[in-house]
Formats: structure tokens, sequence, C-alpha cells
């Protein structure tokens, strides 16, 4: 059975999938339905939605379409998930692994190093990273990444340890196998699964992240994203609902959907699993 | 025609037409079909058969423990008149530990391991609401010195963990008798614990079944332990029965192919055939191997030391099967691991054909790695359950440089050599059963030609008869390949079956060694001597109808 058909087996991950890539398609189809800035002033400010053509969804405070802001955000809110999600795990995985491999005063000092990152409330250390960097979509990917990493670490580092006694592990070290291939070949694919459930929740956190900082004003100035819409909503959310409705939905289905396509991968990765339905 | 037996009046326990429905998508629909068999008063009665079998189905159902989704459809379990699968749960629990106890096969994962052993004791009292707590201390304590746990005082305020597997299952047997009940069903009871501790729980319960007058359904998948205890025999496979009657006549004159086939599959009182040793030079010599097992102390804690392997030396020629016996914590494995270079032992040679192992390192230990292989003990462990079978022979070959396609084309023809066929290359682990996947694991094993192979309990997770065909493989490879095997294992009977030489090891240390004739026809040590008297069944099956 083909890899696909294997994840289309569940039914929540298709549908998961599809909400993912109506989200991509969003972002993609952005610059060709509203070639215009989102930041541009177009009609009066606080349009309902649904009441003038051109305005599915109404303008804002400042008379800025909302659809159109609602398309250009996609772009940044999935950049700014995969690409600090991405980041995070290159700094993660391998720090886990090496610690629970190897185990001992190397395990003592990365662990140490982590658990530096893990004391600092990490919302806090994301604004202090933002504010020093500046504002700029590099910076915020940055800042999430660094705050994201340490429970990789320690997810993969707890896998690793209860994996490297695993007599098929021994028979791999038996045979003579290098710890670099032992590592990659033998333990990492068998902690693929946990990793790839919190690899799918960092992105929708990180997604939520990115949504506060913009909301604190952190976000970079030059792009529009969900997390800014809803900033900026929040002081009119009594006498102008859509305005913070929309994005909300938006940023509530992307993660979702991450959510369920996270799920379905691990299914179909598992080879036991899949051949025994 | 199912085997069936007309009920007397003494019977305690009637199955009779017993279906038990399994969940759809099991790999068959019934888990027990059409059985009927008794339990008579004051009589042993054993349920045998190999994993599968459905033997401990019965059982459960006359518990009232089912597992969820497997239920019984048909037939009727009677039990003191009643029939207990029309019982509702709170009538099953009232009856549960009262009339019918139970031992389980693990008994340290079927004790609390945070309450004392008194507590959990009083507690069977407790639920039954008889006696006052104190007066439960008291009979908790009368139980603990019927069952012999040494130093009972103490004991009754032990966790579980405090104690030996054998003491925790007269724990678990104290418990079950609690309430006298008229019939025990043990589980496997046995089935975790040492030969000689075996051999002390089969000797109490047997005692104790005689001096209460109970009467016992015995499930074991050992025909050793069944012609050492029972008095009646229920062969089971595929969930029918195949053959019902008196132990000395099932185990005489079996009439069935198949009980014929699992009773001829234990070497029981089998004398190791005369072997010629090779007086060749040795492969394999060890000389005074030290390892110590040194577990971290902490803060006011003193660190603790086990001293696993004591000066242990001995030499394996070439060609040459040796057997080290021993039971749990006498260093069997260690020996095994220091050998294959899995630990690193603290003093010692490790001498293969003159080349010291015990010392290597980091690249020059890989360099040498190929020479050593192992076949390990735990099938479903031992296999990567995300490779592919022929990538998980093919990985050594290719660690030490053979080219890819090469190396998976060799694992083809391994594949065929142990009996799976090339085919099986393409597949996942979890689609072969135990038996293959420890064909599997010899395979891994023989894929870099290694002078010595190393098997630690290579046999003891499989059912008897797929045992008796993987020791048939490996006899048969090593007379192929002239292998020289290390053959690590609990069994003596395993050890008889395949081994030259024998040495028996204990707390770490060498007790004796010798030819496996000798040391099975004319053992010089105690402690061989009790090992040997502790397999089950090796007096001739009529010492077990007393």
């Amino acid at each position: 059975m083909s890899f696909f058909a294997r994840f289309a087996q569940n039914r929540g991950a298709l549908v998961g999938l599809i909400i993912l890539l109506l989200i991509i398609a969003m972002a993609i189809l952005a610059p060709l339905l509203f070639p215009e800035s989102p930041w541009r002033m177009v009609q009066r400010p606080f349009l309902p939605p649904l009441s003038q053509d051109g305005f599915p969804l109404g303008t804002d405070t400042m008379g800025r379409n909302v659809a159109s802001g609602l398309m250009h955000g996609a772009w940044v809110s999935l950049l700014i998930g995969l690409v600090s999600t991405s980041v995070a795990l290159l700094i993660g995985v391998p720090l886990g692994a090496i610690a629970g491999y190897y185990g001992g005063i190397i395990d003592d000092i990365l662990m140490r190093f982590t658990e530096f990152f893990q004391t600092i409330p990490n919302f806090a250390l994301a604004i202090v990273l933002v504010a020093i960097m500046q504002p700029s979509i590099t910076s915020i990917v940055l800042a999430i990444a660094i705050v994201s990493w340490p429970p990789v670490a320690r997810l993969v580092r707890a896998e690793f340890m209860s994996l490297r006694n695993r007599e098929y592990v021994e028979a791999a070290r038996l045979v003579g196998q290098s710890n670099t291939t032992i590592i990659l070949r033998q333990i990492l694919p068998n902690t693929l699964s946990p990793i790839i459930v919190l690899a799918s929740l960092m992105v929708a956190t990180a997604i939520l992240l990115e949504s506060a900082l913009s909301f604190l004003g952190l976000g970079d100035p030059n792009v529009m994203s969900w997390g800014y819409m809803i900033g900026a909503a929040r002081t009119v959310i009594r006498q102008a609902w859509w305005l913070s409705f929309f994005p909300g939905v938006a940023i509530l289905l992307t993660v979702l959907a991450l959510n369920l396509v996270g799920e379905g991968l691990d299914d179909a990765l598992n080879p036991k699993l899949s051949r025994e339905r | 025609m199912p085997i069936t037996e007309n009920p007397s009046a003494d019977t305690v326990l009637s199955i009779r037409d017993l279906n038990i429905a399994l969940p759809k998508g099991a790999d068959r629909a019934l888990a027990v079909e059409d059985v009927s068999y008794e339990v008579k008063r004051g009589e042993i009665m054993c349920v045998v058969g190999e994993s599968g079998s459905g033997k401990s189905m019965a059982a459960n159902a006359v518990m009232g423990l089912l597992p969820k989704g497997v239920n019984a459809t048909h037939g009727e379990i009677l039990f003191e008149g009643q029939d207990l699968l029309a019982l509702t749960e709170k009538q099953h629990r009232a009856l549960r530990g009262l009339k019918i106890g139970m031992i389980f096969q693990e008994p340290m994962t079927a004790l609390n391991p945070l309450m004392r052993v008194g507590a959990q004791i009083a507690e069977v009292f407790e639920a039954h609401g008889q006696f006052t707590p104190k007066e439960r201390q008291a009979r908790a304590l009368e139980l603990l010195i019927e069952v012999g746990i040494p130093q009972p005082e103490k004991a009754i305020r032990a966790y579980p963990f405090e104690l030996s597997g054998g003491q925790r299952q007269r724990v678990m047997i104290a418990m079950a008798l609690a309430l006298e009940p008229i019939l025990l069903i043990a589980d496997e009871p046995t089935t975790a614990l040492d030969v000689t501790t075996q051999a002390q729980i089969l000797e109490l319960i047997r005692d104790l079944q005689q001096r209460r007058g109970m009467s016992v359904m015995f499930i074991t998948h050992d025909f050793g332990v069944v012609a050492e205890i029972a008095n009646r025999v229920c062969v089971m496979r595929h969930g029918k029965i195949v053959e019902l009657g008196d132990a000395k006549s099932v185990l005489e004159k079996p009439q069935d192919a198949y009980t014929q086939a699992l009773i001829a599959a234990i070497p029981s009182n089998a004398v190791p055939p005369h072997r010629e040793t090779s007086q060749v030079a040795p492969l394999l010599e060890i000389k005074q191997l030290n390892k110590v097992f040194r577990s971290r102390g902490g803060f006011l804690k003193p660190s603790r030391e086990v001293r696993a392997l004591e000066d242990v030396s001995l030499t394996l020629a070439r060609g040459e099967t040796v057997g080290i016996v021993g039971e749990s914590g006498s260093g069997k494995s260690t020996l095994g691991r220091c050998v294959v270079r899995l630990e690193h032992p603290d003093s010692g040679e490790l001498l293969l054909d003159g080349v010291n192992l015990s010392q290597l390192k980091g690249d020059a230990l890989r360099r040498e790695r190929h020479r050593v292989q192992m076949i390990f003990q735990d099938p479903y462990a031992s296999l990567n359950p995300r490779t592919k079978v022929g990538m998980a022979i093919a990985q050594g070959p290719i660690a030490n440089g053979t080219p890819k396609a090469a190396a998976l084309k060799q694992a083809g023809e391994l594949l065929d050599m142990v009996g799976l066929g090339a085919s099986a290359v393409e597949r996942f682990p979890h689609e072969f059963s135990g038996g293959q996947r420890q064909r599997i694991g010899i395979a891994r094993a023989l894929a870099l030609n290694p002078e010595l192979i190393v098997a630690d309990e290579a046999v003891s997770a499989l059912d008897v008869s797929i045992q008796a065909q993987v020791l048939e493989l490996l006899e048969e490879l090593k007379q192929r390949l002239s292998l020289s095997l290390l053959f690590i294992t609990h069994d003596l009977r395993v050890a008889a079956h395949i081994c030259d030489r024998i040495v028996v090891m204990q707390h770490g240390r060498i007790v004796e060694q010798g030819s496996a004739e000798q040391i099975f026809l004319a053992p010089k040590e105690a402690y061989t001597q009790d090992l040997l008297k502790a397999i089950p069944g090796r007096e001739a099956p009529v010492a077990a109808t007393a």
C-alpha cells in the first residue's frame, strides 16, 4: 500500500490536509486576487461583512479590506509556523539525540544548557529577543525557534534513553555499525511518531506566539499577519466583531488542520499500525 | 466429535460445550470451541497448550475476567450447581476469592508495589467483610507461615520488591488461599521462576492441595510440570481439546499426534548423547574474567556493588558448543555480554584465536566485532520494528564494507538457509511469528561469518514445539557451517539437547564444568545436583500419579 493510501485511511488526516491545502492556496492566490497592499485604506472604516461588493468580510478600523488582510496574512502565519518549527527541530533533535544516546557527562552538560532556556518563561524571552533584534520576520522566526526547542530536546532525549538499550540497538552495535549510523538509522526512525506529533503542535503554538507578538505590536511592521489583525481589533471587539472573528477562525482552522495532519502522518509512518488495519 | 466426559458426584467445576468468541479481525473466530472438561474434588487438573491455544481463556471465563470484546457465546460453566456465565458482575465478585482463588504468572505485577505484604493479604478478608482488622493481620501471618515464607514476621511487613520471585509467588498463593476456596486456578504460576524455585512452588501447591482437599486447575505450557503435578490432563490446541485423561495414560500413552509431538519435544529425562570432544586448540579462552556492577550512590546513600563475574575462566574449542547454565542472577548473561563486548569487563582476558578482545575500545573494537555475534533472547525486541528484515540482516555486512546490493542478496540466501524463503527480505518484522523472528535473528548473526556465536537464552521465549524446531535448525547449521556456539540458558533440558560441554554458574562463579554427559550423569557439586533434581518431570511420569 502506498504511503498516501495509508495516510488517507485516517479520515481526520484527510480533512486536515484539505484545510491545509486551502490555506496554502489562499496564501498563493493572495497577490492575484488582491493585488493591492492589504495595508491600503480602500473604503470607509467599519464596513460590515457582505454589505458591499468586493468587501465580503468588511473593512477594519482604518478602512482596510479584511478579506485581503486574511489572505495575505495566511502566507506570513504559515511561513513563521513552519520555518520556526523546522529551526527548533534542527536545534532540539540533535541535542536530545546526543544527550540521550551518550548519557553521562555529555548528557549532564547538554541538559543543564537546555534547562537554562527552560527556566525563562517562553513568552517573556521571545519578547526580549524580538525587541533586541528589531521586529522583522527573521527575528520573529528566530525568537520563536529559540524559545521552543527545549521540549523537543527533552522528548528526543527521553526516547533515546529508553531505546538505546533495546536488543536491536545492541545487535546493531554488535555488527559494527558506527554510533552515527545507529543514531540515524536505528533509533531516530523509532522516535519519529512523538516528534511528528510534537512538531505539528509546535507549528500551531508558533502561529499563536506570532499572533501574540503582533498583538503586542512586536510584529513585522511591513507584513500583514492574523495576529496583527486580532491585536488591532481588540479595542473595537464590541462594535466590530468581524475584525477579530475571521482571523481567529483562520488560526483555529490552521492549528486544527496541522494537528490532524500530524496524527495522520504518525499513523502512516508506523509500519505496524498501518498493515494491521 | 469433541472430547467430553460424564459428570459425576464429586465434580467441583464442570465446563460444558463452551464457546468463547474473539472480536472481529482476530486470527480465528473462536478462542475456545466446544470445550468440555471438569475438575473433580481434590484433584489437580492440568490444562496444557502452547501460546494461543486458548488454555487460559476458559479459566478467565470461570473467574468472570474475560477481556473486553471477548464473550462466551455458547455452553455453560457449572460451579456448585450455578452457571457462572449467567452471573452478574456483582455475584461474580462475591465468588472470586471466596470460593475460587487464582494465582497469576507474574507475581511482581500481580502485587501492589506500594503496599506491605500483610496489608495485601488482609485486603482479601476486607473485600469480603470478614474479621476485624486485628484478626486479619493474625490470619495473614498464619497464611504466610503455611506457605512457608522464611521469617514470616518480617515478611508480613515487607514490600513486594523486598522479596524474591519465589517468595512473591508464595504471597500470591497465600492471598489466593486466604478464604479457603474450593477451587484454585493457577495460570502459569511457575513460568517466571527459576527451576529450583519452581520445584519448591510446585511442591507447595501439591502439598496445600492435599492438606486442604482443594481442587486445582493448573494452566501450563510445560509437560515437565504436568508430569510433576497433574492427576488429570487436558491438552488444548487452537481452542479445541485434543486429548483428555489421566496424567499417567496421557503422558505414557498419548493418543493424539499433537500430544505425542509435544511430549517428544521436551527431552525430559533425556541423557545427552556421548559426543566426541575435540582436542583442537581453543578458539575462545576466557581467563580470570571479572565484572562488578556499581550503582551510583546518592546523598546519604552508599553505592551498591554486585559482583556479576568473579574469576571466570573457560575455554571453547573450534566447532564446539559450550552451554552456560545457571539461574537468574548467576552472571551467565553478563558473561555472554562480556564475550560479545556489549559489557566492558573490569579485568581478565578474552582471547579469541589469540587476540585479546577484553580491553579493546572505540574503532579498534568495532573492527573486531564481526568475529563474535549474538542471538538475542527476545524475538520481539531484537528486531527494529521499522527496518525491513532484509536490511536488518544486511546492515552488518554493509557496516563492514560490503556493497548494499550484494549484502541484500546474501541476506536473501541466509533467510533461505534458516527456512524462511528469500521473499522475506521485503517484509517487516511484525509480520512474522516469534519462532520465525528468532530464525531472522539467527540469519543476522550468521551474516558476518562470525567465528563464534553467543546465543543468550535464544529459545526460552518460544513454545516447546517451536523451541524444538529452532534447536534443530541450530544443530543443523552447526554441522553444516561448523559453528562454535556459546549457548547461555537457564533450562538444563535445552542444554542437554545441544551442548557438547556444560558450565554451571552460580553467584558469578563457575561451580562445575564438564562434558554434557558428565554433568547429567555424574554431577559432582551439590548445586548441580539440586539443579538437575529440580528439572520438572525428570523422574518417570509415573511418579506424578501419587
